[in-house]
C-alpha cells in the first residue's frame, strides 16, 4: 500500500472523474486537476470565488464549480483549457448544482427551491421545473440516465415528476401518499422509484416508471422512522434503515420484508467475528534517544499504533444512550451500504458509533462487527470488489475484506485527521481527504 | 376472623370479650372499672379458660355485681331482682343473655357484610388500576394525535404562508433576471452523442411513452426469465426427488397405492405424468402440469412418511419384545443368534486349532513323547477294548440264561414227545395188534420197534422219522428237521439220562457250538412243532 504526500484541499472538494484518469480538487478559489495515478498537475482553474461544490460530468470533460454565495456556476472543459462558461442565477440564489446524466445540461436549485433551472450547454434553451421540495434527495436520475425523478410539493401536497432526460419532457407526474415527502431513490434497474416520508412517519412507497404505486410498506406508527435507505445493486433488495436501530429489507418480488436486522450492544452470536482495534504501545530502542529529539522521533513517540484483535464472543458494544429531548437524536441506523457484488451489507448504528456492522446477505446474518477506537466517519465499499473501507477521524485508515482486516496508517508528520474516503473507480487506489489535505493511497493488486 | 378486626366496629365486640382477659389477671371486680380495655382478641381455647377465670367459686357475688353494672350501662334492664337485693331475676337475667346473642349474631352478619364488601372494593381498586393505566396511555396516545394533527394543521398554515412569500419573491426575481445575462459561454457544445437536439412535440411525447414502457417491458421480460430459469431447476430437482422417493420405498407399498381414495384414477394420472416427464414436458409451466406434479410428489412423500413410521414402530415393537412380523426379528432375537453363532465359531475354530496342534505334534515331536503318546494311545486302546469285553460278557451272560431257559423247553418238550410217542407207540400197537389179530404171520421186527424201551425209544424215533417221510413229501422242509430233531432228542435223551444241573451248562461252554444249538433251537421252535403237529394230525385224519 502505497500512500502518496498530503496536498492541500478545502471543502472536502476532492474527485475522481468518472473515468478515472484525473483527480479534482479545491483549495479555496482554485481547481487543480491533476492525473490520477502520477499526481501531476495538469490544469489550474481559476473560480472567481471560494468554491463550495465540484462534479465532473459523465464524460468526464467537464467540471462544475458552484459557489453559492455568488450563486453562480463555473463550468469547466479538461479538452479545451480556453473555453469557459459560467451560469449566474442572480438574485434568485443558489442552493444546489448538478450535472444531467448526459453531461450537458446543469440543474441548478434556487434559493428556498423556488424552482430548478435546466441551463443547456448545448443550446440555449432554459426549462424551468417548478415546485421543487426542500428536501434530502429531491432529484434522482436513474443509473443509465434516461429519467429523472423530481419530488415537488404542491398546496401542502407531495408530488413526483418523472421527466425523460433526453428532451426533459414530462413523463409522469402523480401524488404521494406521504405527509413530508423525505426523498426519493430510483432502483438501479431504473424501474422502480422509492419514496419515504419524513421521519416521524415510517412510509417507504414504492411506484413503477410509468407513476403506478406497487406496493408501500410501514413498519410501525408512533416511534421515529427511516433515517437511511438503499438499494442493493442487482435491485433485488431495499434496504430500510430507521430510528429503532434496526433494518428492514424488503425483497424485489413480493415487496414484503424479508428480513429485520438488529443492532444490539452486546453480540452474543457464535458465529460472529468481532475485530476491536486496540492501541499498541510503541516500541522504542532506548539508543535512538537523542536530545533534542528530532522531528520523526517525536513524531513516532506520540503516534499512537494500533491493531485489530479477534475478541470473543458475547462483546458489548461501547454504547452511548441517546439524549431524549433533542431533535434529531443520533440514534438508529444513519449509514448503510451495500457491497458492488451483492454479499455484503454494511450498517452503522448511530447509539453505538465506534462500530461497522457487515451483514452476510446471502445468508442475512452478522457476519463481522469492527469495533474502533473512535466514532465512524465515513464507510465506502470498492466498486469492485467486496472491499470495505472506514475511517474515523484519525490518520489510520481500516480496510476490511472477507479476507481479513487490516490497519493502515498514512505516513507523514503531523494530523491527518480523514473524515472522508472515496475509491477510485478501478478499485486501485482511494482518495483520502481531511478538512485541510488529502492523500491518495494505491493499493497493490494482491493486498487484503 | 383475625384479619378483620381493625375493620369491625370495636366497641361492640371489645365489650363482651375483652373483660375475660381482662378479669383474669386482676380477678378482683373492684377495680375493673378502672382499667383500660385492651382490644386483642383471646383465641378460642383462652376463651375457654377465660370463662372459668372469670366468675369463680369465690366471687360469684362480685361478678354478678359487675355484670349487672355492665348491663345496666348498656341499657339492658338489672338482673337483681329489686334494686339493692342479692337475689338474681332469672328472668330478667334470660333475657339479658338472649339479647346479648341477638346482638352477638347481628354483628356477626355485619362483619361478614364487611369483609365482602372489601373483598369487591380490592377487585375493583385492581380493575380501576388497570383502566387507569390503560386509560392514562390512551390519554397520552390521544395527546399525541391532536397535537400531531394541531402540528401538522400549523404547519400547512406556514407552508401557505412561505408558499406565498416564494411566490412574490420569485416574481421580483423574474423581473430582475430580464435585465441580466444569466449565462454566458464561449461556444456552446456539441451534444454528447453528438446528436443534434429536438423539438418537443407530441410525436416525441408518445416516443417517449413508448420507450419508458418498452424500457419497463424489458426488465419485466428479464425478471420472468430468471423466474422461469429458478423454476425450471426446482421443478428438476422436485422430479429428482420424485424419483428417489420411489426407489427408497420398497415394491410392496404398491398396494397403499392402490387402496387411495383416487383408486385407479390414481395410476392413471402417474401413468400419465410418467409419459409428460418422458417427453419432457416439465417444460411447460401450465397450471395441471405443475399441480400434478406437486400433488405427486407430495404422495410419495406422505408415503415414504407412513414407511418410515412403520419401521420406526417395528424397531418400538421389538425392543418391547411383541414381535408380530415374521419377517422382522427382534433385536434382542438377533443379538442371541449373533451370539450364539459367534459361540459355534469360536468352538470351531477351537477345535481346529487343537486338531492341527495334535497334527503338528504327531509330525514334529521327539521319541520320548511318540512313546508316551503311543503309550496314551495303547491305554486307551485298551480301555475300550475292557469296555467292550465287559460289555462282551454281559451279552453273554444274558445269552447263557435264554440258553438254560431254551434248553428247559426243549427238555419239556422232549418229556412231552416222549410221551407223545409213548402213546402213539400204544396206539399203533393196538393197531397193529387189532391188525395183526386178523393176520398171524406178521414178524417180530415190528415188535422190536415199539416194545423196547430205550430202544423203543430210538426204534420210535426211526419209525417216527420213517413214517414221517412219506408226509414229508408234502412239506418239503421237514427233511432236514427231524434229523436234526433225532439229534437233538438223541441228545436229550442222553442228557436226560444224566444229571441235568451238571450236564447241560458243560455243553453249551464252546463257543462253536453255541451257534449250532441256538440254530437248532431256533428252527426246531419254529418249524419243528409244526410239522410234528402237522403229521399228528395227518395221521389222526385217517
Amino acid at each position: 500500500m502505497n500512500f502518496s504526500e498530503l496536498f492541500k484541499l478545502s471543502g472536502l472538494l476532492g474527485r475522481f472523474s468518472p473515468d478515472g484518469k484525473c483527480l479534482a480538487s479545491c483549495v479555496q478559489h482554485r481547481l487543480v486537476v491533476r492525473d490520477a495515478s502520477s499526481l501531476q498537475i495538469l490544469h489550474l482553474y481559476s473560480c472567481m470565488d471560494q468554491i463550495q461544490y465540484i462534479e465532473w460530468s459523465s464524460d468526464s470533460q467537464f467540471i462544475l464549480c458552484a459557489m453559492y454565495k455568488r450563486g453562480i456556476v463555473q463550468v469547466w472543459s479538461l479538452e479545451q483549457s480556453e473555453w469557459y462558461c459560467k451560469i449566474d442565477e442572480g438574485s434568485a440564489g443558489l442552493v444546489a448544482s448538478c450535472w444531467s446524466p448526459d453531461g450537458r445540461h446543469i440543474l441548478n436549485t434556487t434559493e428556498f427551491h423556488l424552482r430548478i433551472t435546466v441551463w443547456s450547454l448545448c443550446t440555449k434553451s432554459v426549462s424551468y421545473i417548478k415546485y421543487p421540495k426542500a428536501c434530502q434527495q429531491g432529484v434522482a436520475f436513474t443509473k443509465d440516465g434516461r429519467y429523472m425523478a423530481v419530488a415537488e410539493r404542491r398546496d401542502c401536497k407531495d408530488f413526483i415528476s418523472i421527466f425523460v432526460c433526453r428532451n426533459w419532457q414530462l413523463l409522469r407526474h402523480f401524488d404521494t401518499e406521504t405527509q413530508d415527502l423525505f426523498g426519493i431513490e430510483w432502483a438501479p434497474n431504473g424501474c422502480v422509484l422509492a419514496a419515504w416520508d419524513t421521519c416521524l412517519e415510517y412510509k417507504v412507497l414504492l411506484y413503477s416508471l410509468d407513476g403506478r404505486l406497487l406496493s408501500s410498506y410501514r413498519a410501525y406508527e408512533w416511534p421515529l422512522g427511516i433515517k437511511s435507505i438503499a438499494w442493493s445493486p442487482s435491485s433485488q433488495f431495499l434496504a430500510i434503515g430507521s430510528f429503532d436501530e434496526k433494518v428492514r429489507i424488503l425483497n424485489h418480488v413480493t415487496w414484503k420484508k424479508i428480513t429485520e436486522l438488529e443492532h444490539p450492544a452486546v453480540i452474543t452470536s457464535k458465529k460472529t467475528i468481532v475485530y476491536k482495534e486496540v492501541e499498541k504501545s510503541p516500541t522504542l530502542g532506548t539508543e535512538r534517544l537523542s536530545f533534542p529529539p528530532t522531528r520523526a522521533l517525536a513524531s513516532s513517540l506520540f503516534s499512537t499504533q494500533s491493531k485489530y484483535d479477534i475478541c470473543q464472543v458475547p462483546v458489548s458494544l461501547h454504547y452511548i444512550k441517546p439524549v431524549a429531548d433533542k431533535a434529531n437524536p443520533k440514534v438508529g441506523v444513519g449509514m448503510l451500504a451495500f457491497s458492488a457484488d451483492n454479499s455484503f451489507l454494511a450498517t452503522k448504528n448511530d447509539n453505538i458509533p465506534n462500530a461497522v456492522w457487515i451483514w452476510d446477505i446471502r445468508k442475512l446474518k452478522l457476519a463481522v462487527v469492527l469495533e474502533q477506537l473512535y466514532t465512524i466517519q465515513c464507510f465506502q465499499w470498492d466498486p469492485c470488489q467486496p472491499r470495505l473501507a472506514v475511517c474515523t477521524g484519525s490518520s489510520r485508515v481500516y480496510l476490511w475484506s472477507p479476507a481479513g482486516c487490516v490497519v493502515v496508517k498514512v505516513p507523514g508528520e503531523g494530523d491527518f485527521q480523514i473524515v472522508s474516503l472515496s475509491w477510485h473507480s478501478s478499485g486501485d487506489s482511494m482518495l483520502l481527504l481531511s478538512k485541510d489535505h488529502f492523500c491518495v493511497c494505491y493499493l497493490e493488486r494482491e493486498e487484503v | 376472623m383475625g384479619d378483620w378486626r381493625t375493620v369491625t366496629v370495636p366497641l361492640l365486640s371489645s365489650d363482651s370479650k375483652n373483660i375475660f382477659p381482662y378479669t383474669s389477671e386482676r380477678k378482683s371486680p373492684t377495680s375493673m372499672s378502672s382499667e383500660v380495655l385492651r382490644l386483642s382478641l383471646p383465641s378460642s381455647k383462652s376463651m375457654h379458660s377465660f370463662f372459668s377465670a372469670f366468675c369463680t367459686e369465690e366471687n360469684i357475688e362480685q361478678s354478678i355485681s359487675y355484670i349487672d353494672r355492665e348491663l345496666t350501662t348498656m341499657g339492658f334492664p338489672s338482673i337483681y331482682a329489686e334494686s339493692k337485693g342479692k337475689e338474681l331475676d332469672l328472668v330478667s337475667m334470660v333475657n339479658c343473655m338472649n339479647e346479648l346473642l341477638v346482638l352477638q349474631h347481628k354483628n356477626l352478619r355485619a362483619q361478614e357484610e364487611i369483609e365482602v364488601q372489601h373483598l369487591k372494593l380490592g377487585s375493583d381498586m385492581d380493575h380501576l388500576q388497570n383502566c387507569y393505566s390503560k386509560l392514562k396511555v390512551q390519554k397520552l396516545q390521544n395527546v399525541i394525535s391532536s397535537r400531531a394533527t394541531q402540528y401538522n394543521h400549523d404547519m400547512k398554515r406556514k407552508e401557505r404562508e412561505y408558499n406565498k412569500l416564494k411566490e412574490r419573491l420569485h416574481q421580483l426575481v423574474m423581473n430582475k433576471k430580464d435585465k441580466k445575462l444569466a449565462m454566458e459561454v464561449l461556444n456552446y457544445v456539441g451534444r454528447a452523442d453528438g446528436k443534434r437536439g429536438a423539438w418537443r412535440t407530441d410525436k416525441t411525447e408518445a416516443r417517449n411513452e413508448e420507450e419508458m414502457y418498452k424500457v419497463l417491458l424489458s426488465d419485466y421480460e428479464q425478471r420472468q426469465k430468471q423466474l422461469l430459469l429458478e423454476n425450471t431447476e426446482l421443478k428438476k430437482v422436485l422430479q429428482q426427488m420424485k424419483k428417489d422417493i420411489i426407489s427408497l420405498l420398497p415394491p410392496q407399498k404398491q398396494k397403499p397405492k392402490e387402496r387411495s381414495e383416487d383408486g385407479l384414477v390414481l395410476s392413471d394420472q402417474e401413468e400419465d405424468i410418467g409419459e409428460l416427464n418422458k417427453e419432457n414436458m416439465w417444460e411447460l409451466s401450465c397450471e395441471t402440469v405443475r399441480e400434478q406434479l406437486t400433488n405427486s410428489i407430495r404422495k410419495q412423500w406422505r408415503m415414504l412418511k407412513n414407511h418410515v413410521e412403520k419401521l420406526d414402530n417395528q424397531v418400538s415393537r421389538g425392543h418391547s419384545g411383541a414381535l408380530n412380523e415374521k419377517d422382522v426379528i427382534s433385536r434382542e432375537d438377533h443379538e442371541l443368534e449373533t451370539g450364539k453363532l459367534e459361540l459355534e465359531i469360536q468352538q470351531c475354530k477351537e477345535m481346529i486349532r487343537t486338531q492341527q496342534q495334535l497334527l503338528q505334534q504327531q509330525l514334529t515331536c521327539d521319541d520320548d513323547t511318540t512313546l508316551l503318546l503311543q503309550d496314551c494311545y495303547l491305554l486307551e486302546e485298551r480301555e475300550r477294548l475292557q469296555e467292550e469285553w465287559r460289555l462282551f460278557r454281559e451279552q453273554k451272560k444274558n445269552f447263557e440264561k435264554e440258553r438254560k431257559s431254551f434248553t428247559e423247553a426243549a427238555i419239556r418238550l422232549g418229556l412231552e414227545r416222549k410221551a407223545f410217542e409213548e402213546d402213539r407207540g400204544a396206539w399203533l400197537k393196538h393197531q397193529f395188534l387189532s391188525m395183526t389179530a386178523d393176520c398171524k404171520s406178521e414178524n417180530a421186527t415190528t415188535p422190536s420197534a415199539f416194545l423196547r424201551s430205550s430202544d423203543t425209544d430210538h426204534r420210535l424215533v426211526r419209525s417216527s422219522s420213517q413214517q414221517k417221510r412219506p408226509p414229508s413229501v408234502l412239506s418239503t422242509t421237514a427233511s432236514p428237521e427231524p434229523c436234526q430233531i433225532s439229534q437233538y432228542i438223541t441228545q436229550n435223551s442222553v442228557a436226560s439220562e444224566k444229571p441235568a444241573a451238571d450236564y447241560l451248562p458243560n455243553l453249551w461252554v464252546e463257543s462253536d457250538d453255541k451257534e449250532e444249538t441256538e440254530e437248532c433251537t431256533k428252527t426246531w421252535e419254529d418249524s419243528g412243532l409244526d410239522t410234528l403237529c402237522r403229521n399228528l394230525h395227518m395221521e389222526q385224519l385217517p
